[in-house]
């Protein structure tokens, strides 16, 4: 099935640019996406598989390696030179059991030819590249736990039986979710470097764009893909230049002080709060063809880096998002 | 609408989605019976296979899974395939009790093309089919109140899709509609459209009508409406669009677009809406705040409860073994086991198998009385409160319940009773609560409020349950200050609803008062205004609100 473009979405741009900011620096953690059902966030997170640059991988190395030395040992992996494949997007479905999500047993080999072998699970095939997790929220605690300790850990250890895997699991959780059906835990929020809220467009015209494209998409899908390819094939260009841009940019010594003034400010537990604000900014300014860090790149970053770590206030109706905003202003305001 | 008119819209839904998958399926609601079979039977006109969904559905069944008997039977893999394999027409019964899991597995299942039919067969207001399903369905039916007489008319025939042009001005048009009847979510703008096209279709016309807007607006749209449309005017209701199922009646529309001016539109979708809507609107809110009131919410427990699939494990003493599932994790490996062992076992199990079982229980629920003991409330009405307390509590009893109760007086509130299940004791300190002094409102929210998140902690379901004539007039601090006492008690009803404490308002004063209702919508529980109210009357109304 062909994806809905990424460059056709209407609006949603703290959405687009989250997205588009782990893909210039992954070391962000991952995005966030909460909201209303109808707005486009399994769109924007499938859109974004054919937008992001390939990588370099092995044919049939199971952990997506670059080289055949990284290959991991239990793999058996065809001599082959490694080619151009596309950033992985492993979808992990609310129903994934335990087995299926680290690896296990291969069941065909041990019952044929009964030698124990290792089969790659979905967090071998998302590694350098994206998971993502619809209704993240409605997942089974103890997949929850299980990724969790994967992200933190960035490898994959399974123990079964005598065998002992373990392989390298780096990818950019992207969870969506709707938070009517359900809170996500304090400990998964946290790992999400990024958060954002979505909410339906409410002005016609915008209305009236978004029915008109996705109907002109489902008509035609091909059609409507091509006529948007160029621009995406420009998003892309852009994530590159940027990634390239990215170690140049320079952080100026204010820069980190405003970053550390905010956070205290809004009392965000732990110092994640700083450092994902601070790389946010750094790949917004190399999105925007910039050198050097400043204030406003902070600003813009804020709201989705920090909204999510603020320890819930029962007095406040409007909602972490707001506070963040207008702490931003007087922080960056004076 | 008069049911012969709501049957053949239900039966004009089924066809439009005969024409058009994308539709996603019907949210039927209706009870068993004879009309609701007339309408399944009509779905075996479908193009897909029918397949009925159990509730209980595993996700093995649903996804596919591992066949084991098979696979060792043939010595290789072999894989059962699930229900959701094949594009299929899956049917939900008794939709309204679909857990969310559930209900998320199959709204990702219908962005994949299998089409639903939910059963939701809810009998209040109270049940409904869980909301993310509900949007990804295009149609909303209601067969309730629709004789066997009234549903005669049959689907008939049902032409070949074709394409249909719709212009910008028509979709313009479906934009401000739904903008008008302030539906937020623009997959329903959507299904407005396909199923104006797939509408156009059945009359065989080649560009949208304003009729088949109408048609699709009305199906789609006018179920989904959370505000009347801005109109004044309430004289006659408009005539009902024009029911043609014979195409030949049509072939004149060939060219006609967009003659059905926006005024006529919103007249006719609001000729078909409930004249109670807002007042539905307003009560599903009311039930998404206080959800689940009744029962208490879920916990995995190891010990009892519903079953959920088995885990692997140790065994500790404290869990039960899931036998067969263990033996299935151990079936793939006999092989190797067998070659690498020196003893000959007919089973070989190793500490790795072990699977155990896992149950779901409701925790259970705890009912926070605060009561007014103040002097205003205490001279009419506190003997009155505390029979109806009592009453209360033998029902708590009987339901395994657990009660505390919170008195406030004079400058402040004291937790006479913390949670307990003890009905002779709740008694006992209930007989012995003085009365008189001022209404620190307030600071019995915030004890009860207290009281209920530290038993929430503790695996509870909190519940508070407010009992005053609402003059608040001693603030938080003690002192007497009318103005800052009401200000701080809409203070603590908000961070009990921000920490999402349940919360029921009982308003013993002799008139209801209105700022006890503002406070109980603060909350967001129910409010109960019982100006005569004796101690029977008052056990009846709040156990009727928290009915499950």
């Amino acid at each position: 099935m062909t994806a809905f473009p990424f460059s056709a979405i209407v609006g949603q741009d703290e959405m687009k640019r989250a997205m588009i900011l782990t893909a210039i620096d992954p070391s962000i953690g991952g995005v966030l996406v909460f909201g209303d059902r109808g707005t486009g966030k399994s769109t924007a997170v499938r859109g974004l598989a054919s937008l992001l640059p390939p990588i370099t991988a092995v044919p049939g190395c199971p952990v997506n390696s670059a080289t055949h030395d990284a290959c991991p040992d239990w793999a058996e992996v065809p001599e082959a030179a490694p080619a151009e494949v596309p950033t992985p997007v492993v979808d992990l479905p609310l129903g994934a059991t335990e087995d299926r999500v680290t690896g296990a047993l291969d069941i065909e080999k041990a019952l044929t030819q009964g030698k124990k072998a290792f089969q790659a699970g979905l967090l071998a095939r998302a590694n350098r590249g994206y998971l993502y997790i619809d209704e993240v929220n409605l997942l089974e605690d103890h997949i929850v736990d299980l990724l969790l300790d994967v992200a933190q850990t960035g490898e994959n250890v399974v123990e079964r039986e005598g065998m002992s895997i373990r392989h390298p699991a780096r990818f950019v959780l992207v969870g969506s979710g709707n938070p009517e059906e359900g809170e996500l835990r304090p400990q998964l929020l946290d790992r999400f470097g990024l958060s954002v809220d979505v909410a339906s467009p409410k002005d016609i015209q915008t209305r009236i764009e978004v029915i008109q494209r996705r109907d002109d998409f489902e008509q035609n899908p091909d059609k409507f893909c091509a006529l948007w390819a160029p621009e995406d094939t420009r998003i892309r260009d852009r994530i590159l230049s940027a990634r390239e841009l990215l170690p140049s940019v320079v952080t100026p010594p204010a820069m980190l002080e405003t970053c550390a003034e905010l956070c205290l400010a809004l009392g965000s537990d732990g110092l994640r709060g700083e450092l994902t604000l601070l790389k946010a900014g750094r790949a917004l300014a190399a999105w925007e063809g910039q050198r050097k860090l400043n204030a406003d790149h902070i600003g813009i970053v804020a709201p989705s880096a920090l909204r999510h770590r603020l320890r819930r206030d029962p007095l406040d109706e409007a909602g972490s998002g707001t506070r963040v905003t207008r702490v931003v202003e007087e922080v960056l305001g004076a | 609408m008069d049911p012969t008119r709501r049957w053949a819209q239900a039966l004009l839904a089924l066809k439009l989605l005969a024409l058009e998958p994308r539709l996603g399926g019907v949210a039927l609601r209706a009870r068993a019976g004879p009309v609701r079979d007339r309408w399944m039977d009509c779905l075996a006109r479908l193009p897909l296979t029918p397949r009925k969904v159990p509730l209980t559905i595993s996700d093995e069944q649903l996804f596919g899974g591992l066949d084991l008997a098979a696979t060792l039977a043939a010595g290789r893999e072999v894989r059962a395939a699930g229900l959701l394999a094949q594009p299929a027409l899956l049917i939900l019964p008794m939709a309204e009790r679909a857990e969310p899991g559930l209900a998320a597995r199959l709204s990702q299942a219908l962005d994949t093309g299998h089409r639903l039919i939910a059963m939701d067969e809810g009998a209040g207001d109270d049940e409904h089919l869980a909301a993310a399903l509900r949007d990804r369905l295009a149609f909303h039916i209601d067969l309730d109140g629709i004789a066997c007489g009234d549903a005669l008319v049959s689907l008939g025939t049902l032409p070949e899709p074709s394409d249909v042009t719709a212009s910008e001005a028509d979709v313009a048009q479906i934009a401000e509609l739904s903008e008008a009847l302030g539906v937020a979510s623009p997959r329903a703008a959507l299904f407005c459209l396909w199923a104006a096209r797939a509408h156009a279709a059945l009359h065989r016309r080649r560009a949208l009508t304003g009729e088949d807007i109408e048609a699709a607006a009305i199906l789609t749209l006018a179920p989904r409406a959370t505000r009347l449309p801005q109109q004044a005017d309430t004289s006659d209701p408009p005539p009902p669009p024009p029911e043609g199922d014979d195409p030949a009646f049509n072939d004149s529309d060939e060219d006609q677009s967009f003659d059905i001016p926006q005024e006529m539109l919103l007249e006719a979708v609001r000729a078909v809406l409930p004249v109670d809507i807002l007042a539905q609107v307003a009560a599903k809110r009311a039930h998404r705040g206080a959800k689940g009131s009744g029962a208490g919410s879920k916990k995995v427990s190891n010990r009892r409860g519903r079953p959920l699939p088995s885990r692997p494990g140790r065994l500790d003493g404290q869990s039960r073994l899931d036998l067969v599932a263990t033996l299935r994790a151990a079936a793939p490996w006999q092989a190797i086991r067998k070659a690498q062992s020196k003893l000959t076992r007919p089973v070989e199990v190793r500490a790795s198998d072990i699977r155990l079982k896992r149950f779901e229980e409701k925790s259970d629920r705890l009912l926070v009385f605060t009561v007014d003991a103040s002097g205003s409330a205490a001279l009419a009405r506190l003997a009155e409160a505390k029979g109806a307390i009592e009453l209360l509590l033998a029902e708590a009893y009987a339901r395994r319940d657990h009660v505390a109760l919170v008195a406030f007086r004079g400058a402040q509130a004291e937790v006479l009773l913390p949670p307990t299940r003890s009905l002779v004791q709740t008694k006992r300190r209930l007989a012995g609560l003085p009365g008189g002094g001022g209404t620190p409102l307030a600071a019995g929210l915030q004890a009860g409020t207290d009281i209920a998140l530290q038993a929430r902690a503790r695996g509870m379901t909190p519940t508070l349950i407010l009992l005053t004539d609402g003059r608040a007039n001693v603030a938080l601090d003690g002192e007497a200050d009318r103005k800052r006492a009401a200000s701080d008690s809409t203070r603590m009803a908000r961070a009990a609803l921000a920490q999402g404490v349940e919360a029921l308002v009982i308003d013993t004063g002799r008139r209801p008062e209105r700022a006890l209702r503002t406070l109980a919508e603060t909350m967001d529980g129910a409010y109960l205004p019982l100006p005569r109210a004796n101690a029977d009357k008052l056990s009846t109304a709040v156990s009727s609100a928290l009915a499950p």
